[in-house]
């Protein structure tokens, strides 16, 4: 019993548990499910972003029939519409996480009320959208891939799709998948910080 | 057990609101000592700063100057991980809009807070059963909010803030949307809970039926205490207050 620190009337309140992320886990999957129609647009935000991506990135993969300046000027021409295929990417995905988590504030602010660390709330939302993120960011790739791929095929195009076509295509999955991820967990977690940092009455006063 | 007579004590409560250029004095130096399994209601009209008093007292939003005191520990020394415990096992939530989680069922709802407070789950769903009896809806454990009439609503409400024994229960104006009869029955829910399980009800509200059952009134205007009520003297002027609404 120390009670010199602090004056006997205050006592030493008790801190509360931080707990085991199995169950954030469990609360994020339930919450994914019940909401699946609004889940499944948040995902498709990240998913078509992606599948602009990827559809850009996956033409670089065929052979380029120009030679000289004009394959230099293709070449730069891709990877302008690559970086603005990111950002449009990016700033869709920023959209549907702000507004994933700026619906629920009303609910953050309830949890908050039952004892919820500001912690275990932020690790809700990184479940969240990191699994909204990863699905959508593969689907998206492949749709991204099979708009390219197909009309290039019927346009008498099947002999480039050579085994090295194939090896880039999944180098390209890996990264679309990874740089879609990345962007929505870089726009999740600030978004889902400030939020569980809202006083209670703040979160619990929003009208969405 | 003097200092433990009163299990909330306010000091000098000022709360401002910024609206534009002007400041709004929501709490202007509030006063309150409630006692330790009493039933106690804070009326007043709307805007009057009684929910900033509610918020306050609740530790869901910090006060510009002056101290809440929970069970003689000033609420502004806890940090974060201090005052998720004092929400979690100290004190009840119950709202106007019952804020249920509408992706968990009423014992899901009920179960949240043990799960925050550590029990197993085993032990947590044995709670949560335990506590939606209590409030007469054992028959409804495995219902989504949205499956349950408003009253049924705030009755999990109830459930879930009795589910770690609180010692307080905060009420926002419980009763606000309900119909007529089902409002009485939660009012009445509420003063039986006090008197059986002895927990302290301090309930912020407009609703005159609620002062039939409190145990003191506290009338706020414009941030502060116009006058407290006790008991006696509400059996008295309940005729009146009932006329002064009338106007």
């Amino acid at each position: 019993m120390s009670t010199h620190t602090v004056p006997a009337s205050v006592g030493t309140p008790e801190q509360q548990i931080t707990l085991p992320f199995s169950k954030a886990w469990e609360i994020s999957m339930k919450s994914i499910k019940i909401r699946l129609g609004r889940s499944l647009i948040t995902a498709s935000g990240i998913m078509l972003g992606i599948a602009f991506f990827s559809s850009v990135r996956t033409v670089v993969l065929f052979p380029i029939t120009q030679t000289g300046a004009a394959a230099e000027a293709a070449r730069s021409r891709h990877s302008f519409l690559a970086i603005m295929a990111l950002l449009v990417c990016f700033v869709g995905i920023m959209n549907s996480m702000l507004m994933s988590v700026t619906e629920r504030f009303r609910e953050i602010g309830t949890m908050k009320c039952l004892g919820a660390l500001d912690q275990f709330i932020v690790t809700l939302f990184i479940i969240e959208a990191g699994i909204m993120g990863l699905l959508g960011s593969m689907i998206g790739w492949f749709f991204g891939w099979l708009i390219m791929v197909i009309p290039h095929l019927f346009g008498g195009g099947a002999r480039d799709l050579t085994s090295a076509f194939f090896g880039g295509s999944a180098v390209q999955a890996v990264q679309s998948v990874l740089i879609g991820l990345f962007i929505t967990l870089i726009a999740c977690i600030p978004t889902a910080r400030s939020a569980a940092k809202m006083p209670p009455a703040a979160a619990l006063r929003s009208e969405i | 057990m003097a200092a433990n007579e009163y299990v909330v004590r306010t000091k000098g409560l000022v709360k401002e609101f910024r609206m534009g250029e002007e400041s709004v004095r929501a709490l202007n130096g509030v006063d309150l000592d409630i006692k330790r399994g009493e039933y106690l209601s804070i009326m007043g009209p709307s805007g009057s700063g009684k929910s900033t008093l509610f918020n306050a007292i609740g530790g869901l939003d910090k006060p510009d100057s002056g101290s809440v005191f929970i069970n003689d520990v000033d609420m502004a020394q806890l940090d974060a991980r201090e005052l998720a415990y004092l929400r979690c096992h100290t004190i009840g939530y119950i709202f106007q809009t019952f804020n249920l989680l509408p992706s968990m069922t009423a014992l899901e709802n009920v179960t949240l807070p043990t799960v925050f407070a550590g029990l197993t789950t085993d032990d947590g769903i044995e709670r949560g059963i335990e506590v939606l009896n209590l409030v007469g809806l054992g028959h409804r454990l495995h219902h989504r909010p949205t499956q349950l009439s408003g009253g049924q609503q705030q009755r999990v409400a109830i459930a879930r803030a009795l589910a770690n024994n609180p010692s307080i229960v905060l009420a926002d104006e419980p009763t606000g949307n309900l119909d007529l009869k089902t409002g009485e029955e939660i009012i009445a829910l509420l003063r039986e809970l006090n008197k059986k399980q002895g927990v302290t009800i301090i309930s912020a509200t407009h609703d005159y039926k609620m002062v039939d059952v409190s145990d003191r009134v506290v009338w706020i205007r414009d941030g502060k205490i116009a006058k407290i009520e006790e008991r006696a003297d509400i059996e008295l002027a309940v005729g009146a207050i009932k006329d002064e609404s009338a106007h």
